[in-house]
């Protein structure tokens, strides 16, 4: 009897063993992938604090202190596109969650499930246009010449506007180009997070005789207080990290226009393909990556010392 | 229950649905009646919400010299058809192994798939990268290697996978299958949401991809076709800048006008519009699925 349990788990063991290596087998290539492509370049940080030479590699290149920082603390870039990068990426945040919030208490609020679809249809399709046709669209309805707005400012007497050379007005026409690719999609976690909810609460405060804009106000929005809190905190986290197709499509690149629009990953590509300046891009590189994942890391703590669910681990 | 005024905020909720809808749509609606318009309309009158007058003349243009769009469409439905396939089966072959609680050296898998989110080494150091030791650029494989595995697709589909009822496997295991056959004969089978909303944000990623030529790509017939639409923006806006130089250099003739670049944006966008509301009923589904920490 002992004997053969003894048989049982060794081959119960043997099982476990082939399984395991079936499975390390299965994502054997994947993770070696990831090693390649997301882990050397990790390694590759160290160009910022070198001189990179194209003959000498990535790690061959002599060293150069932290002179490619300084070159980039003394130049007046610094300021403007860490402004710009933060002070737009709040500016966004702010409206998408303020926006989609609304959209989806309004789509949960009309009765109809089968036209709240055809509405999130709708809404969603402009998150699969790439910023390259958004640009186009743009250009049409700004451009100076022929576009839409110029049209209707002269026909109502104004003065038509060159948009492309007006760096005031960008920060806004940003902002709508944000909100009218996001708001559909971002607006499907807050939707989601609501048909999860007990709707016994509604109908209690409908038997207290609530109208409903009282049930919305007072039932349904303090719902999706702490969703919002959370999701305020996870964006904050990748606010160094700006949508580089959005600013460098729908700008066109425009030089005069970096006032209000060039941002950290506009910069860092400009400086390193157009002026080839390896040292500064990657110390910029390297000072987003890092600042990033700091700030990734408190708000992950701060949302996961709300809630337990919430946060990315 | 329903009383007049809960009526009327129902009647306003849907008069604001259907007026940001209809905001929403405009700009595309702007596009394609930009491309059916004759030039001469558009110089006259500039772009408007409806055609003047329809013709096809934009489109002809676009196609009267189809050498660059056809190379551009043949590159960009090769890349995203074959980077969704891999793209999708890769990920799907590692989110399964990250639900077994018996595999050893889980967690630390784990962990490293989950750092990629939090921590990368940016432009610079990937650019010198694929250039410099890969030799990537100018090959079609450009396209695809690099971001085959999405760690935020992974965990996606590891909550997915997570949710299908361990008994229906654990029969098979009885009957001898090993974790091959339990993947592809009922993981698989069981997880069309998911991998139809991995496959078709990873086929939209491709398409829309423009990035990738831009930075790696100088032979002409490799190029995606939204490079080549930004091409075209920036050739006008040289030949915008200096014309009296530039008109030396090009035909004039051969610059495309602004109903023809619209239609080329039309041509450009289209299939991705086309497809998308065939998914959408997994996508919403998937995507709620994947966000909930599993």
């Amino acid at each position: 009897m002992n004997n053969t349990n003894n048989v049982k788990t060794h081959r119960k063991k043997s099982l476990r063993r082939m399984q395991n290596l079936q499975l390390y087998s299965m994502c054997a290539l994947p993770v070696l992938l990831i090693f390649i492509f997301n882990y050397i370049p990790m390694a590759g940080l160290v160009l910022a604090f070198k001189n990179f030479r194209y003959d000498k590699g990535m790690f061959g290149s002599p060293w150069a202190g932290i002179d490619n920082f300084r070159f980039f603390f003394e130049s007046d870039s610094f300021i403007k596109i860490t402004r710009n990068t933060l002070g737009l990426n709040a500016l966004f945040i702010f409206l998408i969650i303020v926006c989609s919030v609304a959209l989806a208490v309004t789509l949960f609020r009309i009765n109809s499930r089968r036209a709240t679809k055809v509405y999130q249809t709708v809404l969603i399709t402009p998150h699969f246009v790439s910023w390259v046709v958004a640009a186009y669209i743009v250009y049409a309805l700004l451009n100076p010449q022929y576009g839409l707005i110029n049209h209707l400012l002269v026909k109502f007497g104004i003065e038509p506007i060159d948009w492309y050379a007006m760096p005031k007005a960008w920060p806004a026409i940003l902002s709508i180009a944000y909100i009218w690719k996001h708001i559909g999609l971002d607006s499907v976690i807050y939707y989601a997070a609501l048909m999860g909810m007990d709707s016994s609460l509604i109908e209690a405060a409908s038997v207290d005789g609530a109208t409903r804009w009282q049930q919305t106000r007072f039932v349904i929005i303090p719902q999706l207080t702490v969703l919002i809190v959370i999701q305020t905190i996870l964006k904050i986290g990748g606010i160094f990290r700006a949508d580089f197709g959005m600013f460098y499509q729908l700008t066109r690149d425009v030089g005069m226009l970096y006032e209000t629009t060039d941002v950290i990953d506009t910069f860092i590509f400009r400086t390193m393909r157009v002026v080839g300046n390896m040292g500064m891009s990657s110390a910029v590189g390297f000072l987003q990556s890092v600042v990033g994942f700091v700030l990734v890391m408190v708000t992950n703590y701060v949302s996961k010392k709300i809630d337990e669910d919430y946060g990315l681990f | 229950m329903i009383n007049k005024q809960d009526k009327k905020l129902n009647f306003l909720s849907h008069i604001i649905l259907i007026a940001l809808s209809a905001l929403i749509i405009l700009p595309f609606i702007i596009l394609l009646s930009a491309s059916f318009s004759g030039e001469k309309a558009i110089a006259h009158t500039g772009y408007s919400v409806l055609p003047k007058a329809i013709t096809l003349d934009a489109y002809k243009y676009v196609f009267k010299n189809p050498k660059t769009i056809i190379d551009a469409y043949g590159v960009t439905i090769f890349v995203s058809t074959v980077y969704t396939v891999l793209s999708t089966f890769l990920m799907a072959l590692l989110a399964y192994p990250l639900t077994k609680s018996t595999m050893k050296g889980r967690n630390a898998i784990n962990f490293y798939v989950y750092f990629t989110m939090l921590f990368s080494g940016g432009l610079v150091p990937s650019y010198i990268l694929i250039t410099q030791y890969l030799h990537l650029n100018d090959t079609i494989w450009v396209y695809i290697l690099p971001g085959l595995v999405s760690p935020w697709y992974v965990f996606m589909m590891r909550t997915f996978f997570k949710g299908i009822p361990g008994e229906i496997s654990e029969s098979a295991y009885v009957d001898g299958a090993n974790e091959y056959i339990i993947f592809f004969r009922i993981i698989i089978p069981l997880s069309k949401p998911v991998i139809a909303t991995v496959a078709l944000m990873m086929f939209l990623t491709k398409w829309n991809d423009w990035m990738t030529s831009m930075l790696y790509v100088n032979n002409e017939s490799l190029m995606s076709l939204q490079y080549q639409l930004q091409r075209i923006m920036q050739n006008i806006q040289l030949l915008q800048s200096n014309e009296s130089e530039a008109q030396n250099l090009v035909n004039i003739k051969d610059i495309p006008g602004e109903t023809a670049r619209m239609a080329m944006a039309v041509v450009a966008a289209g299939p991705a519009l086309i497809i998308f509301p065939f998914f959408q009923k997994y996508f919403v589904k998937g995507l709620t699925v994947g966000s909930v920490k599993g």
